[in-house]
């Protein structure tokens, strides 16, 4: 039983990351209609923003605290949105009248080009880094279960994005330009949105929730490489498609489905050689049995 | 009798094309170039510069002592990434176009599993400073090792556990994506079997993996006395972690995978008090050891040498020695004086050559204590 519990906290703790990730995938497309495949890589790009912030951050708010960790995420988030606005600019804005395919082979480009430049020594350089601790950690035990810190903080920053993203797209001016550009551009354009400006806006977002997941990410696992956002991307966007792509609450169920499989065949002997094609089965499945996912419906109207 | 002429004809296009290469480069023939490829870049970047430093380091002395037959020795460097696929085309591209007369690398078994083929169907001698997986030697006669190998180092921490630990129970935690960690944990396993001891849980995970605590959690389940773990450093540090966090307060133990500054800069308290075997210990060398120690750190601004350096600098050695012995260049006659060496005077111990082309040589025992790997005991094999 204890077993049992322990592997639910360890699953829905992985599954909220793979959650927070997952928003963002659904998010664009949402509004764009196809996969920021580089989505992954800002992820890592967050959590390198921290790990250099953390040392000018450090003599004005001693680390690790919690206003300090705060500090950084926000810092972070605005420098990846603004990466995230260039990279639609560059790559994608003058593909937009072009066939869906061509985007997204340019966006998998994209992410190839990150990782790879990212690689090289004269940027980051290929090897591990040690993550600094941004926040104060504990563990807490709860008779056998041991429940961190920071997967608290994680699950609890999860909610709370999932909760300020549906009010940003059901509640605000822009949210309504955003349900309404994903619906139909051309009819949003004619009664005077500004795609172009809704488009930035809908990236600044998403990566903005990619580095808060990549920091929350490289918090769990103090050890950061320009290729950490792969493993966690491709999951989140199995979660997105699972959850049905373009739904919110979809992509955070998808998320913690997957997280909790994840965690559960890992930790069964025998099993834990295969976890890794788990996600890909479940992909295969939903894609043959449930194509628009547990929470998507055909017309659904989507952001 | 084909494969003899294949080989013939292989060893003449290469010797055509060193020809040819020489030729270019204006009366480079006055020095004896040797190839090194490894992983100065990637996953497993520390080891890879470690072993090369050593390497470099070897090289320098050796030439200010006048070369070899005469000659300098030109060191020429390539970086595979610690990917795979990369060394295939880095040991082609040293073979081939710069017409090295022998390889030195990689630390990694997997890697230099990639790249033996290719060294032996050329008939250049291949000498690895550290991959331990037995299979690496078996691809061929001009491969070589100046390490110990898995069996050897599985079977001292699988006495470990059991004689100094008193472990009866045990778990092995295995990166299924390695081959060196394959073969450690199944001599490990057998070793604890034949002590009498028990395996209670066998679990897998994929080397760059960040989550561990699913497997952790079963491991804990099985309430093991200690946990094998022969990974390398960035997901060991990674999993003692998240061990911490579970609460698996049992002895972790591993090979020499461990051994890198980055296993404490990242495990931090967490990869205190466990232990892993390795080549040697700055803390228990010969007088060559200590002069080595020295050495390096005034090449490289006080570093102190971890194992992969004193291995780097014992290949360089070794095949030095060989070609002094030989008193050619030439692969064939290079590689029989390379596999007729019985007493090598190496940093890491003195070491003979086995008739499998491996090392003969004693392995240590540390722990991490305060953040520094401290020396417990040299096991003989």
């Amino acid at each position: 039983m204890d077993w049992f519990l322990q592997q639910s906290v360890n699953g829905l703790a992985l599954g909220s990351i793979y959650a927070l990730i997952a928003l963002g995938y659904t998010m664009v497309y949402g509004v764009l209609r196809f996969i920021n495949f580089a989505h992954a890589d800002i992820l890592m790009l967050g959590a390198y923003a921290a790990f250099f912030l953390a040392p000018v951050v450090h003599p004005i708010i001693p680390l690790p605290s919690f206003t300090g960790a705060i500090v950084i995420m926000a810092l972070s988030a605005a420098i990846c949105a603004i990466i995230g606005i260039v990279i639609e600019l560059l790559a994608y804005r003058p593909l937009r009248n072009r066939p869906r395919l061509t985007v997204l082979i340019t966006a998998i480009g994209v992410s190839l080009f990150i990782e790879f430049t990212c690689q090289h020594e004269a940027v980051f350089g290929a090897a591990t880094r040690a993550f600094p601790p941004l926040m104060p950690a504990a563990d807490f035990k709860l008779g056998n279960i041991i429940i961190s810190s920071n997967d608290i903080v994680v699950v609890v920053t999860t909610i709370l994005l999932l909760f300020a993203l549906w009010f940003i797209v059901q509640r605000t001016r822009i949210g309504t330009a955003m349900r309404a550009v994903s619906f139909n551009q051309q009819a949003a354009s004619l009664m005077g949105i500004n795609i172009s400006r809704i488009i930035s806006f809908t990236f600044a977002l998403g990566s903005a929730l990619a580095a808060i997941a990549g920091i929350l990410y490289a918090m769990r696992a103090p050890g950061i490489e320009p290729l950490m956002g792969m493993q966690p991307g491709i999951r989140a966007f199995v979660a997105a498609v699972l959850g049905g792509i373009g739904n919110l609450p979809g992509a955070a169920i998808g998320g913690l489905i997957i997280g909790l499989l994840e965690t559960f065949a890992g930790g069964t002997p025998g099993l834990s050689n295969y976890r890794d094609g788990i996600a890909f089965a479940i992909l295969i499945l939903i894609l043959l049995f449930k194509p628009a996912g547990i929470l998507g419906k055909a017309t659904v109207e989507k952001v | 009798m084909h494969t003899l002429r294949r080989h013939f004809l292989l060893f003449g296009a290469t010797a055509a094309l060193l020809a040819v290469l020489t030729q270019c480069k204006g009366g480079s023939s006055d020095t004896i170039l040797v190839g090194e490829f490894a992983s100065l870049t990637g996953k497993e970047a520390t080891f890879g510069v470690s072993s090369h430093e050593g390497t470099l380091l070897a090289i320098e002395e050796i030439n200010a002592a006048g070369g070899v037959l005469g000659k300098p020795i030109k060191l020429i460097t390539e970086d595979d990434q610690s990917k795979a696929g990369e060394p295939a085309n880095v040991v082609n591209k040293l073979i081939s176009k710069d017409g090295v007369i022998a390889i030195l690398g990689e630390v990694a078994s997997s890697r230099s599993l990639e790249a033996a083929p290719i060294a032996q169907q050329s008939g250049i001698p291949m000498i690895s400073p550290a991959s331990t997986n037995p299979k690496v030697t078996e691809v061929g006669d001009y491969i070589f090792r100046v390490c110990f190998i898995d069996p050897f180092q599985g079977t001292v921490m699988a006495n470990f556990a059991t004689n100094t630990l008193k472990a009866k129970k045990v778990a092995v935690f295995t990166d299924v994506k390695s081959d060196y960690s394959k073969g450690l944990a199944q001599f490990f396993k057998e070793g604890i079997k034949k002590l009498g001891g028990e395996i209670v849980a066998e679990l897998d995970f994929n080397g760059g993996d960040k989550d561990f605590k699913g497997q952790l959690t079963a491991i804990k389940s099985a309430n093991p006395d200690a946990v094998f773990i022969p990974g390398y450093y960035t997901d060991v540090a990674l999993i003692a972690i998240q061990a911490k966090q579970l609460g698996l307060t049992i002895p972790l133990l591993g090979g020499d995978g461990w051994e890198s500054q980055t296993l404490v800069d990242i495990g931090k308290d967490a990869v205190e008090g466990h232990y892993f075997s390795t080549h040697y210990s700055t803390e228990a060398g010969s007088p060559k050891a200590l002069a080595f120690i020295e050495a390096y750190k005034k090449r490289f601004n006080n570093k102190v040498p971890d194992a992969m350096a004193a291995l780097g600098y014992d290949s360089a050695y070794f095949l030095v020695d060989g070609i002094t012995r030989a008193g050619t260049t030439d692969g064939p006659a290079l590689r029989d004086a390379l596999a007729a060496t019985k007493e090598f005077e190496a940093v890491t111990g003195k070491m003979a050559i086995n008739e499998k082309r491996d090392a003969v040589k004693a392995a240590v025992i540390l722990q991490v204590k305060d953040g520094k790997f401290k020396f417990l005991e040299t096991v003989a094999p």
